[in-house]
């Protein structure tokens, strides 16, 4: 038995002194180290017929654990993918995915039960006390390895050759430097494609909906409309990364709703097309698409991070954690009516970068 | 002598804390979790429908949109040119008569029956060029048209999903505000919504999303309102919040009352039993090597 194995000299005293930890009561002081509970043998250690039941049952958790894992497989292959069926107060369930959910949440649950049981009766039990100790190592340990390192840096002679110490010194300061250096294959670098749109001047606002060149008359106040660059098909490789900087937002705002200094009123509306304006939809704080219009209070949310826009205020930041105004883009109209760019953005778009200053 | 702590070896001392710290998992999670265009001209306006429309409005609307529906500063904006297709939409949902003004009127059950909302809708389409009710050609979408579905998915998702969530769950705005859920929205309403831009909800005219567009996101909110949930249990379809409260509260609490319950069921033999096998036996039964 382990207990007799034990270093009895660290274990409590024992009150009652009945051998293997006997029931010690508690007294004035309740924080007092009760001392172990007496060992107490279980019934598969003395009824061997409870035992044998005992490995019956731990054998039948895992034959129930083969039925569900063939279980699955069976449905997997059986139980249409197609097939749903409605539960009430649950919604609507795939029952192939219901099925082999089941078979195999059965499988492992099973197959946890008869470990836990196959520990809890037929594994070897014994109490274990493991012992807490200080950190600390005593005095003469210490003293030792001082006396080994000083004896080390002694023999060495590493003060004693201050040239070939910092050189050493020096070897292991340069030794991550290959690892750094590296980083310089990363890239290629952005050069300026952070501060260019395919906006250029002339080019039409495209619907991303219809396909179509967006037109004035398409905006009415109240409307959202998407817009990409006409251009943006042309580099089918770019596209995405094209996209992602150049998508804008079309709002008509009455002139009346907009606020500001009056220089700032004027450019947004000298941008704009007789209230038609163009905002970026790329928040400037991590470049999420922000399009949650609030076409009564012209609030323009990005969903990620819950900033807030104020169209009317130059898309000034009025909550959240974005840093800076959607950029606007100037539109004017060409002779056919559409909606076309006057030049790209005057500032780049999108999240703060490294270089941007 | 702190007498809770004396008592922090009782038989129910684990249980309690266990309770208790489910409590305020629970409840911390439900704290952080919580709430131009133009249509086919649907029957002419009659001249009885435009006199009841006048009464209805007169005596049920007037107090906020004024007596010729010009709108009163502070209360109610104008209905002039704001269309049939509006006026059905805001009083078919039962959003108005608004009960009181607040960040957002919500719908409910209406107050009009659908001859007096026409009547009214025939009146204010009456006062200026709007949106007329959409026939049901237009907005009764197909969910069972694969293309017509996966158009409707793609559109839904770029203009409409940013703010009443994927699945057309809704979502949360300013202020109070928020997107309302289109899980039991009627198509005629979701297709007039987007016609006529309700309260803070941007329009979609015809120019800017053709009406065969609108017809197959509804096609598409269809869809997702019947078809199969490949994930399994949807819980609202509001993402990581709610299954993260599901498996947070719910499973994990499954979990940790299932560990206790092993913990609990000791497989120790009772002590008459000990007794019994040291009498029959003359062995000691802590022996057990």
């Amino acid at each position: 038995m382990t207990d007799r194995d034990m270093e009895t000299d660290h274990l409590p005293e024992n009150t009652g002194g009945a051998g293997h930890g006997a029931v010690t009561t508690v007294a004035e002081d309740p924080f007092q180290d009760p001392g172990l509970p007496a060992h107490r043998p279980r019934v598969t250690d003395l009824d061997p017929r409870a035992a044998k039941r005992a490995e019956r049952q731990v054998a039948l958790l895992f034959m129930i654990a083969v039925v569900g894992v063939i279980g699955s497989m069976v449905c997997y292959t059986f139980v249409p993918n197609t097939k749903v069926h409605r539960f009430t107060g649950l919604g609507t369930v795939n029952m192939n995915n219901l099925a082999l959910g089941l078979c195999l949440g059965f499988a492992f649950l099973a197959l946890g039960c008869g470990a836990i049981h196959w520990a809890r009766t037929l594994m070897t039990d014994v109490d274990l006390v493991q012992e807490r100790h200080p950190m600390k190592s005593d005095p003469e340990s210490t003293a030792f390895a001082v006396s080994e390192f000083k004896q080390g840096v002694a023999d060495s002679g590493f003060t004693k050759y201050p040239l070939i110490r910092r050189s050493l010194l020096t070897a292991m300061m340069v030794l991550p430097l290959p690892a750094v250096w590296l980083l310089r294959d990363l890239g290629p670098m952005p050069k300026d494609a952070l501060r260019h749109t395919l906006w250029a001047p002339g080019m039409k606002l495209v619907n991303p909906n219809t396909g179509q060149p967006l037109r004035v008359s398409d905006v009415t106040v109240g409307t959202l409309a998407l817009a990409n660059p006409a251009n943006l098909n042309d580099d089918p490789d770019e596209r995405i990364d094209n996209l992602a900087k150049a998508a804008v937002l079309v709002v008509r705002l009455p002139q009346e709703a907009l606020k500001g200094s009056e220089a700032q009123k004027k450019k947004q509306w000298d941008w704009s097309v007789d209230g038609v304006m163009a905002f970026s939809k790329i928040c400037t704080h991590v470049g999420c698409p922000v399009a949650l219009y609030e076409q009564q209070t012209h609030h323009m949310l990005c969903p990620c991070h819950q900033s807030t826009f104020d169209l009317s205020d130059d898309g000034k930041v009025i909550f959240g954690p974005a840093a800076r105004s959607l950029p606007q883009l100037p539109i004017t109209v060409d002779a056919d009516g559409n909606l076309v760019a006057v030049s790209d953005f005057r500032e780049p778009v999108g999240p703060s970068f490294w270089e941007r200053g | 002598m702190n007498t809770l702590s004396a008592r922090r070896r009782h038989p129910l001392a684990a249980f309690v804390v266990l309770f208790l710290a489910l409590g305020v998992i629970g409840a911390t999670y439900a704290t952080l979790g919580s709430s131009s265009a133009k249509a086919s001209a649907s029957v002419a306006a009659t001249p009885e429908q435009l006199v009841e429309g006048q009464k209805l409005f007169q005596s049920s609307c007037s107090s906020c949109h004024n007596m010729n529906g010009q709108g009163v500063q502070g209360s109610g904006p104008s209905l002039i040119g704001v269309g049939a297709a509006a006026v059905d939409f805001q009083v078919g949902t039962g959003r108005m008569p608004a009960m009181q003004i607040g960040p957002q009127v919500t719908s409910k059950p209406p107050i009009f029956t659908q001859d007096q909302i026409d009547a009214m809708a025939a009146y204010i389409g009456a006062l200026g060029a709007g949106p007329d009710i959409p026939d049901p050609s237009l907005y009764n979408g197909d969910p069972n048209d694969a293309a017509s579905v996966s158009n409707g998915g793609v559109l839904f998702r770029t203009n409409c999903s940013q703010c009443h969530n994927v699945a057309g769950a809704g979502g949360a705005l300013t202020d109070g505000k928020f997107a309302p859920s289109l899980r039991e929205t009627s198509t005629k309403h979701i297709y007039e919504a987007m016609l006529t831009g309700p309260q803070n909800m941007p329009i979609f005219n015809d120019n800017v999303m053709s009406p065969q567009d609108k017809k197959d996101i509804i096609a598409y909110l269809v869809q997702t309102r019947t078809g199969s949930n490949p994930g399994g249990l949807d819980l609202g379809s509001i993402g990581p919040v709610s299954e993260g409260l599901f498996v947070w509260t719910i499973v994990l609490g499954l979990l940790i009352v299932f560990a206790c319950w092993i913990g609990a069921h000791t497989t120790k033999a009772s002590r008459a039993r000990v007794a019994h096998f040291e009498a029959t036996t003359g062995k000691d039964a802590s022996d057990n090597d």
